[in-house]
């Protein structure tokens, strides 16, 4: 019945499409850092939209099936590969008691989605099975995956091989990308000339880039020199401490942005001067170290535009996968 | 913009999910009394579409599905609620007075500190010494009978799961204020007291951290396996608007009550209090001390 993890990859989870509602405690919403690819393997194996599905981040874990079931692998370029061959991505698969499943190197994005008809069954934490290693909670024990660990999978499965998900709905996977960003929160404590290099510097992605928030390097942002309010901390980059948005973007010291994920600290003392779109997270979740990134200022109704079109995205995904 | 009345609000969007609303580029109890009136108004609501409400120090966020509250809604919302709360001078919170028993210096920040030096403003010293001598006290007992003879109000949790930020109740020229580490470290014991600024805390999980380390405290505040008689109910201890007195114990006292929470044979203890703003403000040192009154009436 359950998946034997032989070796666990770089950092393995399980991942569902999060736990809402307990942020304002400190609780983030975790789930798929990439929320499309997580809804396509899972409709790929005959799942529910919302399963738990492993996410799995740069390197694939090795997998022995104890029984026969139907997998699809999304997300990222990792080849999945049973028993040595290659299978396609975005596309389900059948495996047999006795077989491994391992993966081949990242040729494109950051974090691919293992689905498995049935889903991976763990207990529900807070109502979801997604994982936030930092609170030690849901998930498999509460941490990312382990050599040796068995995974249980969830009952009623009826998936079906060789299901694929239409070319046009995948997203492209470039190492150069631009993400849209709607200016604001304390971007006041830039000077114009801070916000200009801001939007015009490529940045790189640091290898400091976790389901907590990702590190970028590139330029120093000049920040507003001023007498800083009472509670408030030394540097110019210094607030009172205050909740951070998923996907804002602080920049301590004016040096190294930092977007904050799904898996984010939930407030803290440093100013954020933007925050990205929701259509663009996954794009963020797919960002591997050393790839580049533009951030493209829109306003709310840009925003509200793309959310859209990512939904419309989605609805043809679920078409074609009805 | 913030007005200088205690009215005003700054209203900014975090992209199509998040409204942000400062109160108060200061940090003061006025400001977080706003926070926590305008998200007592605004849960009795329920606005349809709204997933999370955030109150901090002296700011607020609301977490929302733009599909299913238009952004422009929601933000009038928030302004219909600001008007009618005003300067908040007669919101009264609901709460509840906790008792946190803290062993100060205690042998694991001590250690962790002295790992973490040259991280530190005073490489010679430990952080205890150096928040007492730059807060002006005489030694180390006077600084740590400063922190634990006025209670502190946990003004935001989070940060990670369950963690609270800790304001003292008393007026602003007897705020300790500290500064961070000037790098932060790589590891902080699970339950070590710390502070930061003008914010004291307790830090729920072992990780990263950038506060002064004073102590630790032997009661468990975040079980996410709930197996605690406290957490039955909850993952987290602390909710925004706690009470927070800090009780100094000794080793000995420390490792008793520690195997007893281990055990699950030992809670915090815990007393319901009204906290009136107004009333706080004529008199704190006399309103704190009614407090303790009700945290040990029994």
């Amino acid at each position: 019945m359950p998946i034997e993890v032989t070796k666990p990859g770089l950092s393995t989870t399980v991942q569902d499409r999060g736990r809402e509602g307990y942020y304002h405690v400190g609780v983030p919403p975790s789930g798929a850092l990439d929320q499309f690819s997580l809804v396509a393997a899972n409709l790929l194996v005959g799942n529910p939209e919302g399963a738990a599905a492993l996410e799995c981040a740069y390197m694939g874990p090795e997998l022995r099936f104890t029984d026969p079931s139907v997998v699809a692998v999304t997300g990222a370029e990792l080849e999945p590969r049973v028993n040595g061959e290659a299978q396609p991505g975005w596309t389900s698969f059948a495996v047999e008691a006795g077989d491994i499943l391992t993966f081949g190197h990242l040729k494109g994005g950051a974090r691919a989605y293992i689905a498995v008809a049935g889903g991976i069954d763990v207990p529900e934490a807070l109502g979801s099975r997604s994982t936030y290693a930092l609170g030690a909670l849901g998930g498999l024990e509460g941490r990312p995956l382990q050599a040796g660990d068995e995974l249980a999978v969830g009952a009623g499965a009826d998936g079906t091989a060789g299901r694929s998900a239409p070319e046009d709905v995948r997203p492209a996977l470039p190492n150069e990308v631009e993400v849209r960003v709607v200016m604001g929160l304390y971007d006041h404590l830039l000077t114009d000339d801070g916000r200009r290099t801001f939007l015009e510097t490529t940045w790189t992605l640091t290898p400091v880039a976790d389901r907590v928030g990702f590190r970028y390097k590139g330029e120093q942002l000049d920040m507003v020199k001023r007498e800083q309010p009472f509670g408030a901390g030394s540097d110019p980059s210094n607030i009172v401490d205050a909740p951070y948005p998923i996907g804002s973007i602080q920049v301590p010291g004016g040096v190294e942005p930092i977007i904050l994920h799904r898996d984010a600290v939930s407030g803290g003392g440093y100013a954020m001067i933007a925050t990205v779109i929701s259509a663009d997270m996954d794009t963020v979740g797919q960002s591997a170290p050393g790839s580049t990134t533009r951030f493209v200022a829109v306003d709310l109704d840009a925003a509200l535009a793309a959310r859209h079109e990512r939904r419309e995205r989605e609805d043809r995904l679920r078409a074609a996968l009805a | 913009m913030t007005t200088a009345d205690g009215t005003g609000a700054r209203h900014s969007w975090g992209a199509d999910e998040h409204l942000f609303v400062e109160l108060d580029e200061e940090m003061s109890l006025q400001a977080y009394f706003r926070s926590m009136a305008i998200v007592s108004a605004l849960r009795d609501r329920r606005p349809e579409g709204v997933i999370d409400i955030c109150p901090a120090n002296a700011s607020l966020q609301v977490r929302f599905d733009p599909d299913a509250i238009a952004p422009d809604r929601l933000d009038a919302l928030l302004r219909e609620i600001e008007a009618e709360v005003g300067d908040a001078h007669d919101f009264e919170l609901e709460t509840r007075i906790v008792e946190i028993p803290v062993l100060y210096n205690d042998p694991w920040t001590h250690e962790t500190l002295m790992r973490f030096r040259d991280n530190h403003q005073d490489p010679d010293g430990t952080d205890l010494e150096y928040a007492a001598r730059i807060n002006g006290f005489d030694d180390v007992q006077g600084f740590i009978d400063a922190h634990a003879r006025a209670p502190w109000m946990a003004s935001m949790v989070g940060f990670v799961a369950g963690l609270p930020f800790l304001y003292q109740m008393v007026p602003r020229d007897r705020q300790l204020e500290v500064p961070k580490y000037i790098r932060p470290r790589t590891d902080t014991p699970p339950l070590t007291v710390g502070h930061g600024g003008c914010f004291g805390c307790i830090y729920s999980v072992r990780g990263a951290g950038g506060y002064q380390m004073f102590g630790i405290t032997p009661s468990t505040i975040y079980d996410p396996v709930q197996k605690l008689p406290d957490f039955k109910e909850f993952v987290c201890f602390f909710e925004p608007g706690d009470i927070v007195k800090f009780e100094p114990i000794d080793r000995e006292r420390y490792d008793e009550l520690r195997a007893g929470v281990e055990k699950g044979e030992i809670s915090i203890r815990q007393r319901p209090v009204t906290f009136n703003l107004e009333e706080f403000t004529a008199d704190p040192d006399a309103y704190n001390r009614r407090l303790l009154e009700a945290l040990h009436a029994d």
